[in-house]
């Protein structure tokens, strides 16, 4: 079982091969599209490294909750409905949703994630 | 003329690596536009080659039923220049196979020498895309053929690699509509 220091290195490592930024930008903090620059096609490239790296299967929907954000039940007026944040919250234990709460606009929500939050999931899908 | 950018396979192992030749004439048209003064092939069209040969392998391991388009190069690098009477010996291994994709270390070599490295992120199309068909299934298969595909191919267990019955049945469908 890998310790969270060994999961963050293995992380950082994904990153940088994935997204071609030196590890001193792989901090805990940064956000993967504001801070990292990940586009949409680079979470496959980093999901395929995630899932070698540590020998897991990462399902679409756990860590892009995509379905949530185009289902008009949980979003209306481009914001996530109450209803909406708590199906995020319980799909997504492992991210810190507090900031996006305040104000849950769809738009913003590709920039929510944040290497803490991989660490974290990759921590839960490994036990570490 | 159709966008070959290998010439044949010599390996094909199912799912895990595969190996395609492509000589360098100086008769193709890039060779003497690219460089005016040095007939060198570009490092794009050599990308585009491992592609192929990367892109023919991924979508293989599901009998050519996924639409396969190259969605990333994460890295390329090259150590020397590819010239006209160079043979490139592009090797493709596959690193992750799953159902959105795959990603793949691509290597080329001249001769023994290594010339370039760039890693490959093939997705396959999901549902936004149906209906769309990147290839009339005889004429794919055609191109397998002229690639030698099913000459060198072996399953996981080293069998010879058969030809998917999608694939037979509408080359079958296009000779009984051609007589």
């Amino acid at each position: 079982m890998p310790t969270k220091e060994e999961v963050f290195e293995k992380v950082q490592e994904a990153l940088m091969d994935a997204l071609g930024v030196d590890d001193d930008e792989v901090t805990p903090s940064a956000t993967m599209v504001g801070d990292l620059g990940a586009e949409s096609i680079d979470f496959l490239d980093i999901v395929f490294r995630l899932e070698k790296a540590f020998e897991i299967e990462i399902p679409r929907s756990e860590l892009f909750p995509e379905d949530i954000l185009t289902n008009a039940e949980y979003v209306q007026d481009g914001k996530v409905t109450p209803e909406g944040v708590a199906e995020l919250k319980k799909r997504m234990p492992f991210a810190d949703l507090s900031k996006f709460e305040s104000n849950p606009v769809v738009q913003d929500f590709g920039n929510l994630l944040t290497v803490n939050d991989l660490c974290r999931y990759v921590e839960t899908k490994v036990g570490a | 003329m159709r966008w070959f950018w290998i010439d044949r396979f010599v390996e094909f192992e199912s799912g895990r690596r595969a190996v395609a030749t492509k000589n360098i004439g100086l008769v193709e048209e890039q060779m003497d536009g690219y460089g005016p003064w040095l007939p060198l092939m570009p490092a794009s069209l050599i990308i585009e080659g491992l592609a192929q040969t990367g892109g023919l392998l991924v979508g293989e391991h599901n009998a050519f039923q996924e639409r396969v388009v190259l969605a990333k190069i994460g890295k390329a690098s090259f150590h020397r220049p590819a010239l006209a009477g160079d043979t490139l010996t592009y090797t493709v291994v596959v690193e992750n196979i799953q159902p959105d994709g795959a990603i793949c270390q691509g290597t080329s070599h001249i001769g023994d020498e290594l010339h370039g490295e760039v890693d490959l992120v093939f997705a396959h199309l999901d549902d936004r895309f149906h209906g769309v068909e990147m290839f009339d299934p005889a004429d794919f298969l055609r191109m397998l053929r002229l690639l030698r595909l099913f000459e060198v191919g072996r399953t996981d267990g080293g069998e010879p690699l058969k030809i998917p019955e999608h694939l037979l049945r509408a080359e079958q469908e296009e000779y009984a509509a051609s007589d």
